[in-house]
């Protein structure tokens, strides 16, 4: 490719050795060594298809770049386009679209404060407060620290939160929650502020309170905080492995052929049948095939699968094998979002580990199958939890989903049949191949087998990840949490997300399965069970819930784009009492919007972000009574 | 090629190949529009080498770039091809069922080894073994080159070079596989074919050959000469001797584009009388006794192009010419009027028809079809018969159809003018995207790329010789010199310059250039000749900004 460089941009000895130790020394002058081989170089060049077939590398490189110094510099992007042969408009179109890549120069270390729901619920507001006298307004500093306001970091049972990004010497990210203002201050410092690194360090009750009951029937959460999470043989001892030995005894079209008789569907909030997937991928004729764990978990509210990255990682890791195994795939991604430091240390140990023992890489088990995983960290994108958007992040493009059909099960990653799954369907591949399909299908009710996860927050007593047989009830799942806090009353439940829908204290016996919350006009979502009691002003969680929307949508399509922005206008009008012509008026307007959105943009994401706004004018009566201005 | 003028492919075939080779050929900037297909190749999967003593635009989309140096095509040519025989990779069957003296090839390349090609050209034995493996072993290649292997006093034989590859490798005469040289404009080709070649007729037919002159002359009513002309060298020569006294120029500027252009242009003020039929009044025109004002062909006239795939496609009349301007068959049936011959008016139709009763390579194809198709590839014989997207499949029938293809075995010689300790630097020159040969037609618009007439050279160089990136220079060559802007550009090396000849009003660089000519095709060696970089001294600067100033007061 004919790169047209940044002008006078070189890159610093720091980035260019944070480049180079991810991709490797330079080949030529002509890929940005600072070395001219003499003569060599002179007549003669290397690149096309070899460099391009590198374009994946992309993401990571910017974050090597990220780490290095705190942004993108045009200097390291550079450096990057040459190595990878990518223009350089085009690599930053990629950098700009990732919310934690600054562009700008900003001060190395930065404190991502989350202000979403949950946090905003519980101090997340008042953090903010304080970091603006301590540090200045958002995004300034003293050259040496900043802070930023943050959507969701996915640690609402533990609200506030706030995720610290140093680079430089020092690169560590630091996900504190529960924390206050001296804590931040002191991480920002470089101070070891003692998160918990691992179960022995607890009992899993920070993270699944149900564990503290001994009578309580857990499968997916039975090893948090009980087995350590950073030893291979504690998860082989506590039955791990068992089931890909299994796999490996039936046969890969045995193990399809139990997770379809399973009924499993995706817990992502699609719902679609796995082993339908499975298959198709399986039989598809185009190789190579992949296997993608879809971790970018960044609906507001869900942090079922941090969870179960940081206190299960080997089980992810068997279960993608599973996958892998019956899918006719060697290579698979597991895809984390970037705000979570956790879950990216333990997978990458958890990994490493595997394959020193002869878990990953060549002749797993002895049994002559061959797979291998790789993680790929997000850069703060929601939209790249959409699975097409997720391959396009992947291969080093923006994030913007992909026109289906194709569907990914035949043009996928890197145009290849594709297995995409959220990780807490992946975490139940091991005890359907370890029980049988049937046997897991009579778990749960008809159309919703097997156990599920909910991740409670916001106004309730224990919040948490609680793990029930399809069937239970709202009502249910909230006593098991401990209900609201004493002495208020519960107002309304956010159930299944951001992209779902406000239920009433009348509903609250609605069955949390699929049919369940579908006849109710509702949706499960991701599992969000945010409740609000009658302290919270419930306009200024929609304002959030649309101005999420409005930043997280990619651009792509206009509906979405312009659409998600016409919300959150006629909804601060609402609030602010000063709408164009009636509240009956702006009402409307709103409706109409997402009319057009659902009908005519590309993906989810345009599809779902009026479902909150619109249920909650809807069902909690918000804006009724209010009178028009002029 | 093989006795036919053109490629042998068409530029889908680029989209479906395996592997190209861009030789001597900038397409990215110098033929954008076939290097959109090269774009979809690469999409598809085919790879792509350049061979360019720069590494252009084109050679930073290679897998491979082979920066040779000037002039040394034919020591890298006939190195792969060894280098091909030597590891057993040469398609025998080919060889053997369709060619001609592959054994005195063979022999002829046998001291070309990597090493010394090394020596020769600058390119590393491995780079070039590379291109060697991935040209042979590729199931499916297109060799391209355009005037980085023309443009120099052995063109005919570079190019004799090349073919010997596809020989060797059966690279040619099958969808996918062919030899391709692109033209410089979007008609060299259809006028090629129509005859307007010193040794041709229309359709490629020999001048020379007595029966296929008869039947010229039977249709055209009147005796045609029995021996080839001159081409265009040979008429400066003449003009040079005085045998030629008369020129008729049409859509041409030799006043601007021919090497040692001082030389040219007193040739030119010599001539008795000088006649130019353009578009617009070119420096060639200004001196001209006579101008005719002639229509731009491609919307007020009707007729027809041939793009470098032979694709002859329809051209309409979309306005009429401006003022007094006249449709060239216009201008030419007066003339015959004038000279007392009344061919009437005919149309653009009626002359194609005619030409279509001539040529085989055109035959089959009626407006009527060339609209209804899209254009077509000649040779199209019949009216309900196809037309040819690639030529050569003859080669690949057993036994072959038609005269064998001979190897030519050719030998490396360097540039004319070597360099010494005078004029020490090589100058090559070429073209940009955004400006087409001397200006004439794209000089009249602004493009935001256009920069004015540089010397670009190596930043070492600018170091060593204390020129500044931006520094006005005077460029001196054993025929002469020019003040022109240096600039710095990696993509050449040390003691490699390059200029354009886009500005000729502002920097004449074709006086520097070397009128050294091919002694078969008459094209001058513009790519290669020696010059050196003077720094301008401070004091002539100042005077030179002082009268700049004063004149501009």
């Amino acid at each position: 490719m004919d790169l047209r460089l940044i002008q006078n941009a070189t890159p610093s000895e720091a980035e260019r050795q944070a480049i180079d130790e991810l991709l490797g020394p330079p080949e030529s002058a002509w890929r940005g060594s600072v070395q001219r081989r003499q003569g060599l170089d002179s007549h003669t060049s290397h690149g096309g298809h070899a460099l391009r077939r590198n374009r994946h590398m992309l993401l990571p490189a910017l974050h090597a770049v990220r780490d290095a110094t705190g942004y993108i510099s045009p200097g390291g992007l550079n450096y990057v386009c040459q190595r990878l042969d990518v223009p350089p408009a085009d690599a930053f179109g990629v950098a700009s679209f990732y919310a934690l890549f600054a562009l700008e120069e900003q001060p190395p270390v930065v404190a991502h404060v989350c202000d979403d729901i949950a946090c905003r619920l519980n101090g997340g507001l008042k953090l903010c407060q304080q970091l603006e006298e301590r540090l200045g307004p958002e995004g300034s500093g003293d050259g040496e620290m900043t802070w930023h306001r943050s959507p969701c970091l996915g640690l609402c049972d533990r609200a506030p939160a706030v995720l610290v990004q140093r680079a430089g010497t020092d690169v560590r990210d630091e996900a504190l929650a529960p924390t206050d203002i001296e804590t931040v201050l002191q991480s920002m410092a470089g101070e070891n502020v003692g998160e918990p690194r691992f179960a022995g360090e607890g009992d899993g009750s920070q993270w699944a309170p149900q564990t503290l009951d001994p009578d309580s029937d857990l499968y997916l959460l039975r090893r948090i905080g009980k087995v350590d999470p950073e030893n291979i043989d504690s998860y082989r001892a506590s039955g791990g492995y068992n089931a890909l030995r299994r796999a490996f005894d039936i046969g890969p079209d045995a193990v399809i052929r139990e997770i379809t008789d399973s009924k499993l569907v995706g817990r992502g909030g699609a719902a679609f049948p796995t082993g339908r997937k499975l298959g198709d991928v399986a039989r598809a004729p185009a190789r190579p095939h992949y296997v993608i764990c879809n971790a970018d978990e960044s609906e507001p509210g869900t942090f079922k699968d941090r969870v179960l990255m940081e206190g299960d990682p080997f089980a992810l890791i068997e279960s993608m094998t599973i996958a892998g195994y019956a899918a006719g795939a060697e290579q698979g991604y597991i895809y984390v979002r970037g705000e979570y430091p956790l879950s990216l240390e333990r997978m990458q140990n958890a990994i490493d580990v595997a394959r020193r023992r002869g878990f990953l890489g060549e002749d797993i088990m002895g049994e002559g199958y061959r797979f291998d995983l790789e993680i790929r960290r997000g850069a703060g994108a929601y939209i790249c939890g959409e699975e097409t958007s997720l391959f396009n992040s992947l291969e080093g493009f923006r994030g913007e989903p992909r026109a289906k059909p194709p569907y990914p099960t035949q043009v996928g990653l890197f145009g290849k049949p594709t297995v995409v799954n959220n990780v807490e369907t992946l975490m139940n591949f091991p005890r359907i191949v370890l029980e049988g399909g049937p046997a897991y299908a009579s778990i749960g009710t008809e159309n919703s087998t097997g156990t599920k996860l909910f991740c409670l927050s916001g106004s309730i007593q224990r919040p948490g990840i609680y793990e029930f047989p399809f069937g239970v009830t709202l009502r249910e799942v909230l006593d098991a949490a401990g209900g609201v806090p004493e002495g208020r009353e519960l107002r309304a439940v956010l159930l299944g997300g951001a992209a779902s829908s406000f239920v009433t204290p009348d509903e609250l016996d609605m069955e949390l399965t699929f049919e369940g919350t579908r006849a109710a006009g509702a949706a499960l979502g991701s599992a969000v069970i945010m409740p609000f009691d009658d302290t919270v002003d419930m306009t200024d969680i929609i304002l959030r819930i649309a101005a999420f929307f409005r930043d997280e949508s990619c651009g792509q399509c206009v509906p979405c784009r312009v659409g998600t922005v016409r919300q959150q206008e006629a909804l601060q009008r609402l609030v602010a009492g000063k709408t164009i012509g009636s509240v009956e008026d702006e009402i409307r307007l709103i409706d109409e919007v997402a009319q057009v959105m659902k009908d005519a943009s590309i993906c989810g994401l345009g599809h779902t972000a009026p479902i909150a706004v619109q249920s909650a004018i809807q069902k909690l009566h918000l804006f009724n009574g209010r009178s028009a201005t002029t | 090629m093989f006795g036919a003028g053109g490629g042998t492919s068409s530029y889908r075939e680029a989209e479906e190949t395996d592997l190209i080779i861009l030789w001597g050929s900038n397409a990215r900037e110098t033929h954008p529009i076939y290097f959109l297909h090269v774009l979809k190749g690469i999409h598809n999967g085919a790879k792509l080498y350049v061979v360019d003593p720069r590494r252009t635009s084109s050679a930073q989309w290679a897998d491979g770039w082979l920066g040779l140096d000037v002039g040394s095509d034919i020591a890298l040519a006939n190195a792969v091809g060894r280098e091909i025989i030597a590891a057993g990779l040469e398609n025998r069957e080919f060889i053997e069922r369709s060619t001609l003296t592959f054994e005195e090839y063979k022999a002829s390349v046998e001291d070309y080894t990597l090493e010394y090609a090394e020596k020769e050209t600058g390119v590393p034995a491995e780079a070039i073994r590379e291109l060697a493996h991935a040209y042979a072993r590729a199931d499916r290649a297109q060799l391209c080159w355009t005037l980085g292997i023309t443009e120099h006093h052995n063109a005919v034989n570079n190019v004799l070079a090349l073919i010997n590859l596809a020989l060797l490798t059966g690279h040619v005469g099958r969808w996918g596989s062919g030899l391709c040289p692109l033209r410089g404009q979007n008609n060299v080709q259809g006028g090629g074919d129509m005859g307007a070649l010193p040794n041709k007729l229309p359709g490629g037919v020999d001048v020379e050959s007595d029966e296929d002159r008869a039947r010229f002359e039977n249709v055209y009513g009147s005796k045609l000469p029995a021996e080839a002309g001159w081409h265009l060298s040979e008429m400066f020569e003449a003009m040079e001797t005085g045998d030629m006294t008369a020129l008729y120029v049409v859509g041409e500027n030799p006043a601007q584009s021919e090497a040692d252009m001082e030389h040219a242009l007193h040739l030119l003020e010599g001539l008795d009388i000088l006649v130019v039929q353009d578009i617009f009044l070119t420096k060639t025109a200004e001196m001209a006794d006579v101008v005719f004002p002639a229509s731009a062909s491609w919307c007020e006239a009707d007729g027809t192009v041939t793009s470098s795939e032979r694709r002859v496609q329809l051209v309409r009349k979309a306005v009429d010419p401006p003022g007094e301007a006249r449709d060239d068959i216009w201008i030419l049936t007066e003339m015959a009027r004038r000279m007392g011959v009344n061919w009437e008016h005919p149309t653009a139709e009626e002359i194609w028809d005619e030409l279509r009763s001539l040529s085989d390579w055109h035959g089959g194809m009626s407006y009527e079809r060339l609209e209804a198709e899209k254009g077509l590839h000649w040779p199209c014989p019949t009216v309900d018969g196809p037309d040819s997207p690639f030529l050569h499949g003859r080669l690949w029938e057993d036994p072959p159809a038609g005269p064998l293809a001979p190897f030519h075995a050719v030998e490396h010689a360097p540039p004319i003018e070597a360099l010494d300790d005078e004029y020490p630097m090589r100058l090559t020159t070429g073209r940009r995207l955004e400006s087409f040969n001397t200006g004439v037609q794209s000089g009249g618009y602004r493009s935001p790329l256009r920069r004015d007439e540089t010397i670009d050279i190596h930043p070492e160089d600018g170091l060593r010789l204390g020129i500044a990136d931006g520094e006005m220079v005077r460029v001196v060559s054993r025929r002469g010199e020019v003040e022109v802007a240096a600039r710095y550009d990696g993509i050449l090396r040390p003691g490699l310059a390059f200029m354009t000849f886009h500005f000729p009003d502002d920097v004449a660089t074709n006086l520097l250039t070397i009128n050294a000519t091919d002694p078969k095709s008459g094209t001058a060696e513009f790519k290669a000749c020696a010059v050196r970089i003077e720094k301008i001294p401070a004091e002539a600067r100042r005077e030179a900004v002082a009268a700049a100033a004063g004149g501009g007061s």
